[in-house]
């Protein structure tokens, strides 16, 4: 039942506007994939692509042996869940979950039956005789999952789908989202703009910018080894650094900014190739009041609490900088001190190629 | 904020009424006087002139054509401007804005204007019948409120509504009639009305198309009126009136008129 995806080559236009650029994307059999980005990225173009809502330009959409590309909606078998819900409001709740029965030409009985063994695994058997317009957003957002669930399809597509409910909610329906898609092991690709949602349901995320492909791997990498600066930004890495090596003594590695020398092991930090960027979260500058430590010379500036440290707002001769110091300590602004990078907290990075 | 409405909101809502309503006691009140020319208050009681109404043939025969233009013009009216509605808010981004005026703009042509280009163009022009003249002249003229009404219930239609139906399994066409119509079943029911009530009620445009022989009730009471001063006028009036209040009856007792409330 559950397929892989394989979208090609994909380019996309709005009018004269190229809103998709060359995507390449492969969704394995039964896993789980966030397309994350701001908006007007592209995400949603691509799933609306796969949904058939729109034509690619050139390139192509494989869903296990079918080539998609240029089959109407309604032949695609895709599963969807809808931002707003977008349940029929002239039906009731179970005629909404049993309506891709009908269109498959399954009987009155056994669509009712298989319509609410589907709301009952939502927990929504007891209201299936109300119409969508008496049921709360999480309900509602029931409903559509349960209407895009039933029809088994081998590819199961989420639009922002819980962006219109408050916060706690979000948390609950995710997990929900999360263990229905892996009891059913149905190939499902959401798009969302929620860092933290996208993190935390998905097997794989593909970050997106301007119509591209920008990152795609695990959470996990994503979020501690972004392969570029957009991704490194977009992950909360406040602090980019850029060097350029000066010497090189075994695998101690001299790197220089802004007038600035900066000794980095090797062994700690991986491969430095001669000219490159650290990146780190405020977490991976150290604030050190030592005169001798290894780091960039900083001048403290706002102090403020977060619980798990205290974060400076430092000004280098490298520019405006971010980093935590310990709550044992806390220095007052205009201290001189030196941000130590801690190896395991920063990325190496190539600078952007000129695009 | 107390629950009761303000002594003034009430005042002026009856007087809006009084307004709305004394014309019409005063036609009711015309129709049936027993003299042979209108007055108010009736002298003598007599529903003589509502036969008078049917003695005329000229009456009889407007009467028909009325309702047949009200009822045909209305269906095509329908026929075109739903799709026409339809396409206009699905594809609002696509479509170029102008396109949503040109379907208004037989509304912001004066009627009388409206009516003596048609008069040019069809009848003198590509010599149309009468009665094909007078369809074309009464569609055009309700089209704009068929566009208008219908496209501001689809303006509240979430179109990700019709999407989800395609999305699961059911074919665009199909997924028109069973998920869109039903969704603004209220705005058609309401543009039909206001369609039919317009077409029934025209003057300027009729006036213009009708000719020898074929004629609409309105233009008929007009020409009634420049001959004769008795209550028949009145008693027509009174008809029409009836005839725009069995519609709305029609309808309610059907489908329910709760919608124009929304």
């Amino acid at each position: 039942m559950t397929q892989p995806l394989d979208i090609h080559a994909v380019s996309a236009h709005y009018g004269t506007t190229k809103v998709l650029e060359d995507l390449s994307l492969s969704v394995q059999a039964g896993e789980l994939v966030s397309l994350l980005g701001a908006s007007g990225c592209g995400k949603t173009t691509t799933l609306r692509l796969i949904a058939g809502f729109l034509s690619p330009t050139s390139g192509s959409i494989k869903l296990g042996g079918r080539d998609l590309t240029r089959l109407p909606t309604h032949k695609r078998d895709i599963g969807l869940v809808f931002q707003n819900y977008a349940l029929f409001p002239h039906l009731s709740v179970l005629d909404n979950v049993a309506f891709g029965l009908k269109q498959r030409g399954l009987g009155a009985s056994d669509r009712r039956k298989s319509a609410l063994a589907m709301l009952e695994r939502v927990g929504l058997a007891p209201l299936a005789e109300r119409t969508p317009g008496a049921l709360s957003g999480g309900q509602k957002q029931r409903v559509a999952l349960a209407r895009a669930l039933v029809i088994e399809p081998p590819l199961l597509m989420f639009d922002e789908p819980l962006s219109n409910l408050d916060a706690k909610l979000r948390v609950e329906m995710r997990v929900e989202i999360r263990q229905l898609q892996r009891a059913n092991g149905t190939t499902s690709v959401y798009v969302t703009h929620d860092q933290e949602e996208a993190f935390s349901i998905s097997d794989r995320v593909a970050i997106m910018n301007a119509g591209r492909l920008m990152q795609f791997d695990r959470p996990e990498v994503l979020y501690r080894q972004p392969a570029n600066t957009f991704v490194a930004s977009f992950v909360g890495f406040e602090n980019i650094i850029p060097f350029t090596v000066v010497g090189r003594e075994g695998e101690t590695v001299t790197a220089e900014t802004a007038g600035m020398r900066l000794r980095l092991s090797q062994n700690a930090f991986g491969a430095i190739p001669d000219t490159f960027l650290l990146a780190t979260r405020a977490d991976g500058l150290m604030v050190s009041t030592d005169p001798a430590a290894e780091g960039i010379p900083a001048q403290l500036g706002l102090r403020t609490y977060l619980g798990r440290a205290y974060q400076y707002q430092c000004e280098t001769a490298a520019g405006h900088l971010v980093a935590n110091g310990s709550l044992t300590a806390p220095l007052d602004p205009g201290t001189g001190v030196k941000l130590v990078p801690v190896p395991e907290q920063c990325s190496i990075l190539m600078p952007d190629e000129a695009r | 904020m107390s629950d009761r409405p303000h002594p003034f909101l009430i005042a002026v809502a009856a007087l809006v009424y009084f307004f709305l309503m004394v014309p019409l006691v005063i036609v009711v009140g015309a129709a049936l006087s027993d003299t042979t020319y209108l007055t108010f208050p009736p002298q003598g009681l007599s529903l003589r002139w509502f036969e008078n109404i049917f003695e005329i043939s000229a009456f009889r025969r407007t009467i028909v054509t009325s309702l047949q233009i009200a009822f045909l013009g209305t269906l095509i009216a329908l026929i075109i401007g739903i799709p026409a509605a339809y396409a206009l808010n699905r594809f609002r981004v696509e479509l170029p804005k102008w396109l949503g005026t040109l379907f208004v703009l037989p509304i912001l042509v004066p009627e009388i204007v409206f009516g003596f280009a048609l008069l040019k163009s069809l009848t003198v022009g590509a010599g149309v019948p009468i009665f094909a003249a007078l369809l074309i002249g009464h569609t055009l003229l309700v089209l704009p409120y068929v566009v208008r009404v219908i496209s501001a219930s689809l303006a509240s239609f979430d179109f990700s509504i019709e999407e989800a139906a395609i999305s699961l399994g059911s074919a665009p066409l199909k997924t028109f009639f069973t998920i869109v119509m039903p969704n603004v079943r209220a705005g058609v029911i309401a543009a039909f009305i206001l369609a039919f009530i317009t077409s029934l009620n025209d003057v300027s445009v009729s006036l213009f198309l009708t000719g020898p022989g074929i004629s609409t009730l309105p233009i008929q009471i007009l020409a009634h009126v420049e001959q004769f001063f008795d209550p028949t006028v009145a008693s027509v009036s009174v008809l029409l009136m009836f005839l725009t209040v069995a519609v709305m009856a029609v309808v309610e007792r059907t489908l329910g008129l709760t919608f124009l409330a929304k």
